[in-house]
């Protein structure tokens, strides 16, 4: 199954590759990966989704938890949580039809750039319902198709922080 | 005052209280170099080949308990330090290696010499490091030995640009004055609530097996291990790693477990109602198919890296902590408790054992018995030279079949008196680690038993042992082949022997000892063992080579089987599965 994971790392020269690397090195795969510095930059918060069962997820998260680099390691799939993704689409304004836009009215979106000839949206849900979206579009269509990758946070009260 | 990097480096190597660096020098590396020249307070160890650097640091390392120090150039100096790293990685041995690299500005630029060291060493690290002020350099220095020793102890990388040496810059000697990683912080007590648990499961076990791992070396637990036990009185069995930490010769110490382990401690483990594994990490080569392991054992597991439990084998109480600090409150938990062990019950099972020891236990009278006109068995060789050092010295190993029989017939009874690479399985890493163990421990008797195979892998130590004074005693364990390949190619290939033999091109190993200015005796016969042991021992100022030719034919046993057997397949003789 899916699985999420929040992990708070140092922001230094290479973390990100200890983390990457890991992952290869014990045999996990990464589906989608998120990074960014968070408040003070001098760590950044990390979204990693990934596929296993819960002890694949238990050893990849102690793993992970291991790196020196790493300052806290959460499994969000664990309770209930939030998991959002944006996408950036550039189509041809042909096709950018009512078709199309009822697709599009389901999600959080908007138009960032339009002409004659090319439309570029940005569309917000979780990653689920935009794999989904994307699968019900004429392929042809899609110009280009940019992913951020999922970002996630528990919910309500339960909270990860250093 | 102030100081160059390659100065802030040697005295930050100082306050760490570092006496050796094994090393080589090379262009990237040689302002360090020439910093290390204007001190006297630590004394590097020139080797002939960087990989002997490492080893011979894990020597020092595994022997002492303190840090090995390695210092090597950039490019093939780094990439030469990788086996060594790797080796130190798998059996969790604090070294840190300082690696020069090219300057700051040619970094990325293919320039000469220049390889990603922090990329190449990322799997095989605890932690790594690049410095890019050298200002920085004391504070990483003290950073990367407390990270070595700490926790599950591990080699860590420093790796250093030219330009950070440069001896026109210079720069105060800054250090916190406490070291604190807010992402690194290993734990030590246990929990009391789990310790609790495993208390109650142990005294209400019927067939209980202690399992202690390395992890009782590493963690300086072997009185704790045996307070333990003088309390509950329960067969013990040691892994590859963990042997020295268990009295040999006391009535409940099985011997090692696993691949090569003796037939009682695998049948007990087998059997075992309750596992404790102290400070071991269920390997592939001790539990054989994961899924038919101790199908009716409760497992216990203590360690201090919690990514060690419930790796391999579910752990019903997990305890994660230090070994020692664990022990302790375990001994502490089982002194409280008002439940008392079933000793009937107990008895039983030790007969049990002894019943199985009976039928297929080792003969560690071998040595005994002179085969007249025989090749010697590579066996006795190990019991005569455990009787010729009484059971005393350090013993460092390569890898393959002396290794096993080494485990198997050299009864240690100290902690760290055995040196090997269990978990990557180096060959090549008995002579420079016995460098490491004899630097460590001058009065002491240091022998690496070694292979034909095995030896030829850094055998140009032989020039630093002469050039340093280092008197080691080899003993070479000569059946003309790769002794395990062969084994596994007449087991499992139908004796295709192939590329695991010579073809009568190995070198004259007296000869070469001899021009490397040391000494070598080259023993046939069973009979001659005792007086050539005897006469080497007594050379102390001499490096001794002692060429033993021994039965090519013979195989190690017990063996386990493999694949899809448990730990109760085993092979105990050619031919005859017990």
């Amino acid at each position: 199954m899916k699985r999420t994971l929040a992990v708070l790392i140092e922001n230094k020269p290479g973390a990100l590759a200890r983390i990457v690397g890991l992952f290869h090195q014990r045999g996990y795969n990464i589906d989608s990966l998120n990074v960014a510095p968070v408040f003070d930059e001098s760590y950044s918060r990390m979204t990693v989704t990934t596929q296993g069962n819960e002890n694949v997820v238990e050893q990849i998260t102690k793993q992970i938890n291991k790196l020196i680099d790493v300052i806290k390691v959460s499994d969000l799939t664990e309770g209930s949580h939030h998991e959002v993704e944006y996408v950036l689409l550039k189509i041809s304004t042909k096709q950018f039809n009512q078709t199309f836009k009822r697709k599009l009215k389901y999600f959080e979106h908007h138009i960032i750039e339009q002409d004659n000839s090319i439309v570029v949206l940005g569309v917000m849900g979780n990653s689920a319902s935009i794999d989904d979206f994307l699968k019900s579009l004429n392929k042809k269509s899609l110009i280009e198709l940019s992913r951020s990758g999922c970002i996630g946070m528990h919910k309500s009260e339960k909270h990860l922080t250093i | 005052m102030k100081f160059s990097g390659g100065d802030l480096l040697m005295r930050a190597l100082r306050e760490e209280g570092v006496k050796y660096i094994f090393g080589y020098p090379g262009g990237a590396a040689l302002h360090i170099y020439d910093a290390l020249f204007k001190q006297k307070h630590i004394e590097h160890i020139l080797v002939r080949h960087e990989q002997g650097a490492t080893h011979a640091a894990d020597g020092y390392a595994r022997s002492t308990g303190k840090a090995g120090v390695v210092l090597v150039t950039s490019g093939p100096g780094a990439t030469n330090a990788i086996t060594g790293l790797a080796t130190a990685f798998m059996d969790s041995v604090p070294l840190v290696v300082i690696s020069g690299q090219v300057q700051s500005h040619l970094i990325g630029t293919d320039s000469f010499q220049e390889t990603d060291m922090i990329g190449i060493s990322r799997p095989i690290v605890k932690h790594s490091y690049i410095i890019n002020k050298a200002e920085d350099i004391p504070k990483v220095v003290q950073e990367a030995f407390y990270i070595a020793t700490t926790g599950r102890p591990g080699p860590v990388v420093i790796d250093i640009p030219k330009d950070m040496t440069d001896p026109n810059l210079k720069f105060e000697y800054k250090k916190p004055k406490s070291i604190n990683i807010r992402s690194y912080k290993p734990k030590i007590d246990p929990h009391p609530g789990q310790i609790k648990k495993a208390a109650r499961a142990l005294l209400s076990s019927e067939r209980p097996v202690i399992y202690a791992g390395g992890g009782v070396v590493l963690g300086n637990a072997s009185k704790e291990l045996i307070a333990l036990n003088k309390l509950v009185k329960v067969p013990v069995t040691n892994t590859l790693m963990g042997l020295g930490s268990y009295p040999p010769k006391d009535k409940l110490f099985l011997g090692m477990l696993g691949m090569h382990g003796t037939y009682e401690a695998n049948m007990a483990m087998h059997n075992a109602d309750l596992i404790l594994a102290i400070g071991a990490r269920f390997d592939d080569r001790i539990t054989n198919t994961p899924a038919l392991f101790a199908p009716n054992a409760k497992v216990v597991h203590i360690d201090v890296d919690p990514a060690s439990i419930s790796k391999i084998i579910n752990a019903d109480i997990p305890i994660v902590g230090q070994v020692k600090e664990s022990v302790l409150a375990l001994i502490k938990e089982i002194k409280k408790s008002k439940i008392k062990i079933d000793s009937e019950a107990l008895d039983q099972w030790m007969s049990q054992i002894y019943e199985w020891k009976r039928l297929h236990g080792l003969n560690h009278d071998l040595w005994k018995h002179v085969r007249k006109n025989q090749k010697i068995l590579p066996q006795v060789v190990v019991q005569e030279l455990y009787h010729a050092t009484n059971g005393d010295a350090w013993i460092t190993s390569d890898v393959g079949q002396h290794q096993m029989f080494v485990a198997q017939y050299y009864k240690f009874n100290k902690p760290r008196r055995w040196v090997n690479s269990g978990g990557l399985g180096t060959m090549g890493f008995g002579l420079p680690a016995a460098m490491g163990v004899k630097l460590a421990f001058p009065k002491d008797e240091v022998v690496c038993v070694t292979g034909e195979g095995s030896i030829q892998m850094c055998i140009q130590e032989l020039s630093t042992c002469l050039q340093y004074g280092l008197p080691i005693k080899i003993v070479n364990i000569n059946n003309e082949a790769l002794g395990m390949v062969k084994q596994w190619q007449d087991m499992i290939y139908n004796k295709r022997h192939s590329a695991s033999t010579y073809q009568n091109s190995l070198p004259d190993f007296v000869r070469l000892a001899e021009a490397y200015g040391h000494i070598g005796f080259k023993v046939t016969k069973q009979e001659d063992l005792s007086k050539v042991f005897k006469k080497a021992f007594s050379l102390k100022n001499r490096l001794v080579f002692i060429d033993v030719y021994v039965d090519p034919s013979e195989h190690v046993y017990p063996m386990l089987v493999a694949p899809n057997g448990s730990m109760k397949d085993m092979w105990v003789a050619k031919d005859k599965k017990a």
